[in-house]
């Protein structure tokens, strides 16, 4: 390399560094297309070995996984994870506003306590749970798997609403405050539209977080299961190509996520992973 | 009357949350530690776990064994990929915000999915043996699948994990690097330093507290590993939380699951106060 002058230098580094991206790009998104890919695979050019890359695509095989019972699971997930969203919100939003907004004794313990309920995991809860809800009433419940996903999107939702709201400037509150309106009226008026982007991006991920936890929706569920428990009883015994087709549902929203938040994507992650 | 509601104020926002997080905890924690150690009778048993560590029917050791064994692999193979992706894509170029989109993507992907997508992968007729038998590399499918090929598995599992959770190291690092200012790195070049000085010099030891917080963080996840694992080996390879399932679920001995979900309790405990000990002043001081 010291041979060469730093013009070739530099091309070459730029040749390589962009080489390198194209690898760690197709890493990760290479299976992911073609896993969808062959999910949507006619099965004449699935099992032809010399045929690569399917080029005949048929919805088929998303049918046959429905026809197994999947748009019921399908349903179940999305109304678990919804109900997730709105308990952890409603319990977490409050909680992540006055983390940002108020300093009072024990700020900093409540901060720790959180990031330190954050790293506790749902599969110890699972099966205890099984225990209690039994006694309730609330065994084989999707009501049951949303309060227990919730304790798992919670301390998330409060860690990330929080830093949204440090984020827009308590100027304009006071500001607010001093034109008349009430402290509830700034909150509706000014925090919450300039907080509205952030907080979507929150829901999102918390969504999220339900939509693919399994472990606790298959040891809480045995009728209503929620999608990935479906998939791991059932889809796991199916043919091939209707376990492809589990991959597109399941990723589905993921896609949509990234692409919708993908503003906050690190800045987000780095707050709730670090 | 204003000012003492004012005061109290924080603590009514911040208490249903604590008060939820603390029940969800600690009543599966004392209800577990109960499940695991008194039978029907009220009496102190020791028959969980006796039947645990004991039966011949049970995979305990097996599970610790591959479970320590799956992070013993992964992890390493993760943080080095991690350092390479986050000094790639630190530069700032076009596309880089997307190339980071992509490379985050498989956090958002549930570990079930991740092993189907692996198995998608790899299986006899699947993209891997199809592309390689066409190129004329091997002359009949790689068969990965199946209890007489468990380091085929194995290496399967190991491909799928790393593929999933690569993403959770990148993001702690990504992140961490962001905060090393520029200035250092220019002036390390100005004084002529090789890319390989500067990595070992200036980047790696102010990525330090990002490391650490990445593996313990990345360790805790290892020991949960659990969807991945069940799609593409079932108990070929037990793992502690696939374990806890089985017995949960297919042979209904709850004290027993109990019991694998409280050490996994305690390993997560024990990572936990390693990091919150390690990074509380910095946690509070970079602030929410």
């Amino acid at each position: 390399m010291a041979l060469l002058s730093p013009e070739v230098r530099e091309a070459v580094t730029g040749i390589l560094r962009a080489a390198a991206v194209a690898l760690a790009v197709s890493w990760t998104a290479l299976p992911i297309i073609l896993a969808i890919t062959y999910a949507l695979a006619d099965p004449n050019d699935y099992y032809n070995m010399e045929k690569v890359i399917p080029t005949r695509l048929t919805l088929e095989h998303i049918r046959s996984l429905i026809a197994l019972g999947a748009g019921r699971a399908i349903v179940n997930s999305v109304i678990v994870a919804l109900l997730t969203v709105a308990f952890s919100f409603a319990l977490g939003l409050p909680a992540g506003y006055a983390l940002a907004r108020f300093v009072f004794p024990g700020r900093d313990t409540v901060k720790l306590l959180l990031v330190g309920m954050r790293m506790f995991p749902i599969i110890v809860i699972g099966v205890p749970l099984t225990v209690l809800y039994l006694k309730i009433g609330l065994n084989d419940t999707l009501l049951g798997v949303a309060l227990a996903h919730t304790s798992m999107a919670l301390p998330f939702v409060v860690l990330i609403t929080s830093s949204i709201f440090a984020g827009i400037p308590k100027d304009l509150e006071e500001a607010g405050l001093i034109f008349g309106l009430t402290r509830a009226g700034v909150l509706l008026h000014i925090t919450m539209p300039m907080a509205l982007p952030g907080l979507a991006a929150a829901a999102m991920f918390a969504f999220l977080l339900s939509w693919n936890e399994v472990f606790v929706a298959s040891v809480l569920t045995f009728n209503n299961r929620t999608l990935p428990a479906f998939v791991l009883v059932q889809v796991a015994a199916a043919t091939e190509l209707i376990k492809f087709a589990a991959v597109i549902i399941m990723v589905a929203p993921a896609l949509v996520f990234v692409f919708a938040a993908r503003k906050y994507l690190v800045t987000m992650w780095g707050i709730t992973l670090r | 009357m204003r000012v003492e509601r004012d005061k109290l104020l924080p603590y009514i926002l911040v208490a249903p949350s604590i008060a939820y997080m603390a029940f969800f905890i600690g009543y599966p924690l004392l209800e577990g530690v109960r499940l695991a150690f008194v039978d029907e009778k009220g009496r102190f048993t020791l028959a969980n776990i006796e039947y645990m560590l004991y039966s011949v029917h049970s995979k305990f050791w097996d599970a610790l064994k591959f479970t320590t064994l799956l992070a013993g692999v992964v992890i390493p193979i993760e943080v080095a990929i991690a350092i390479a992706l986050a000094m790639l894509l630190t530069y700032k170029f076009k596309g880089r915000d997307l190339a980071v989109y992509v490379v985050v993507l498989p956090l958002v992907i549930s570990d079930v999915a991740a092993g189907l997508i692996w198995y998608s992968m790899l299986t006899g007729g699947g993209f891997l043996n199809k592309l390689l038998l066409n190129l004329g590399v091997i002359s009949e499918p790689v068969i990965f699948f199946g209890r007489e090929y468990l380091w085929r598995e194995f290496v399967a599992v190991v491909l799928a994990e790393v593929w999933r959770s690569t993403a959770i190291v990148f993001v702690i690092l990504f992140a961490g690097l962001q905060m090393i200012s520029g200035e250092l790195i220019e002036a390390a070049e100005v004084f002529g330093a090789s890319p390989m000085q500067k990595l070992r010099h200036i980047i790696l030891p102010l990525l330090k507290p990002s490391l650490q917080a990445a593996l313990i963080i990345r360790t805790l996840f290892a020991f949960q590993v659990f969807g991945s694992v069940w799609i593409l080996a079932g108990r070929d390879i037990p793992v502690l939380a696939g374990e806890a399932y089985y017995e949960q679920v297919e042979l209904h001995h709850t004290g027993v699951a109990a019991l694998y979900a409280l050490v996994i309790a305690c390993i997560s405990l024990f990572l936990g106060f390693i990091y919150i000990k390690s990074f509380r002043a910095k946690y509070l001081e970079v602030g929410v």
